[in-house]
């Protein structure tokens, strides 16, 4: 039987006080600055991230040793409107090349800022595209989040 | 069936920060309890049932276990991307908004 597994994407919007070729760069060049430190997968501490300015680049943790860890690949390079990059690490933070998950972030100018989007598609999990459905993204909406994935997803991931 | 237990495992306050501890990456008993106000076996039994829901797997390091967020439950991996986007995006905010003065070198756009 084929069984297939929708999920909704993660949709995050931010608002940055900066213009959007400034947050593009600091997302990208900048990313060793902001990412959490503790999100690493190589023994070595974080150095530096590299996002690769090109659609086909690397995507990559240098760590103070020089030792590199893939985390996976750009897709889509369009500065400063936007980037896809294609996130190839799993929960317990190791590179992962069959898992395939999408992250589209795009920099929208808004007044003297920019308001960025940010989309983490999960969908590299099943095919099943037209199931999306209104996302819960308040960090307390844990119950409805998850009967709302109970009730479009009805089967085991296992499966 | 996962998902049904799912929701029970995450109904309870305590084991819903038990999870969100792992949300950083693996973590020992030990290292989840600590600053939790709940005593070791208590946690010990919370990542009982977050495994049996699918939320939490574990595996052997050295002569520690260590707990991590199962990525084969789909509720688990989103419920943690959700949180990890939370947390980064508000770094990244910080990162642009900060004078580019007190911005660490080599950061530089």
């Amino acid at each position: 039987m084929n069984q297939t597994i929708a999920v909704a994407p993660v949709r995050k919007t931010i608002r940055v006080a900066a213009p959007s070729d400034r947050a593009f760069a600091i997302f990208t060049a900048g990313m060793a600055g902001w990412w959490p430190k503790s999100h690493s997968i190589n023994a070595s501490p974080i150095r530096d991230i590299v996002v690769e300015p090109r659609a086909g680049g690397r995507w990559f943790e240098r760590g103070e040793d020089g030792s590199e860890c893939e985390w996976g690949k750009v897709i889509a390079w369009e500065p400063p409107r936007r980037l896809v990059l294609a996130w190839q690490l799993s929960p317990d933070w190791r590179f992962d090349p069959g898992l395939l998950t999408e992250v589209e972030v795009r920099f929208i100018a808004d007044g003297d800022g920019t308001r960025i989007e940010l989309e983490h598609r999960l969908d590299g999990y099943g095919d099943q595209a037209g199931q999306m459905f209104a996302v819960y993204d308040r960090k307390d909406a844990w119950q409805g989040m998850l009967e709302r994935l109970a009730a479009t997803v009805g089967l085991s991931p296992a499966a | 069936m996962t998902y049904d237990l799912a929701l029970a495992a995450l109904a309870d306050p305590t084991r819903r920060q038990v999870f969100e501890r792992l949300a950083a990456g693996p973590r020992s008993v030990g290292a989840i309890a600590s600053g939790l106000p709940v005593s070791r076996p208590a946690v010990s039994q919370h990542l009982k049932v977050l495994r049996a829901a699918g939320l939490v797997a574990d595996r052997a390091q050295g002569t520690r276990r260590l707990y991590f967020i199962d990525r084969g439950g789909l509720a688990a991996l989103r419920a943690w991307l959700d949180r990890f986007w939370d947390d980064s995006l508000a770094a990244f905010q910080a990162e642009v908004e900060r004078p580019a003065t007190t911005r660490k070198k080599g950061n530089q756009p």
